[in-house]
């Protein structure tokens, strides 16, 4: 599964928009996933999980910055996400059918926030840029 | 089997009463074979779904999907027994349909996107996990009786 040029271009001003509210889609994510999936928590036991956490707010950050990384360097996703390809392969071992939870609450966030943007085409190229982006970070499981 | 309590019926049922089931239904159908286009080898005779304009305006698109939502509508009035309420359902998807249950979850999670987008920030977390648990205890209910 590659991205199309115009996927691409969707995909990129998207994030335009979803920068602009980079932190707090992070976190809303992470309380989402939370919430619907109560076995994603079992990765985090170290962690306050209350709505509003610092942590959980630092934690959202990062996983939407990484998302932001894999945008500015599309064209090579699997470069631009080695290092969190290994980390999540060796150390974090998170199983793969988490990824595609965590995915779908970044676009129910998404959709909630800008429901003009998220078209049907939107959503379409995010989905599978999502999925790609996954199977980055899974690629070396194995 | 699912079981939900008082406040998530509460939360459930007030949202899809402000649910435009015709157009949240056409708007679901059409995001599922925008998104995951796989699955349009249900609808071979459906005609133009060639672009995603082309499906979104597709007007058997928009007809199917305002009969899927209104369906699942049977659903919320019985929480407590959505496999009772399918079992009818669930044997036409599998003996005349011919469709794989996977769909019933990407179809679930797609309205759920839908329903986010359209109410927005009161679609809130606890909101989406109650309906997490319907999609999936619909999805549950019409794979079913499946053989």
């Amino acid at each position: 599964m590659s991205l199309t040029k115009t996927e691409r271009a969707v995909i990129v001003s998207m994030w335009g928009k979803i920068s602009t509210q980079a932190d707090a889609i992070g976190t809303e994510t992470l309380e989402r996933l939370f919430s619907s999936y109560p076995q994603t928590k079992t990765y985090f036991p170290h962690f306050d999980l209350h709505p509003g956490s610092a942590q959980l707010r630092a934690h959202g950050s990062k996983v939407v910055a990484a998302v932001g990384d894999a945008v500015k360097s599309i064209d090579d996703i699997p470069g631009a996400l080695a290092k969190l390809s290994e980390l999540h392969a060796y150390v974090l071992r998170v199983d793969p059918v988490n990824f595609k939870l965590l995915s779908h609450c970044l676009l129910v966030s998404v959709a909630a926030r800008f429901p003009a943007d998220f078209t049907a085409e939107a959503h379409a190229a995010w989905d599978k840029f999502l999925s790609v982006v996954s199977s980055v970070l899974t690629e070396k499981y194995r | 089997m699912v079981h939900f309590t008082a406040e998530e019926k509460a939360v459930v049922t007030s949202l899809w009463n402000k649910v435009n089931v015709e157009e949240a239904g056409g708007e679901a159908l059409g995001r599922l074979l925008v998104v995951y286009p796989w699955t349009q080898r249900f609808f071979d005779n459906f005609g133009n779904l060639s672009s995603a304009s082309a499906i979104m305006g597709n007007p058997k698109v928009k007809a199917h999907g305002k009969k899927v939502l209104t369906s699942f509508g049977e659903a919320i009035k019985n929480m407590d027994d959505l496999k009772g309420t399918f079992a009818k359902l669930s044997e036409l998807h599998c003996d005349r349909l011919h469709v794989d249950p996977e769909n019933f979850k990407l179809l679930g999670n797609v309205l759920i996107i839908v329903l986010a987008n359209h109410f927005g920030k009161e679609f809130t977390p606890l909101v989406q996990a109650a309906w997490q648990k319907v999609v999936a205890g619909v999805a549950t209910a019409l794979a079913y009786k499946y053989h």
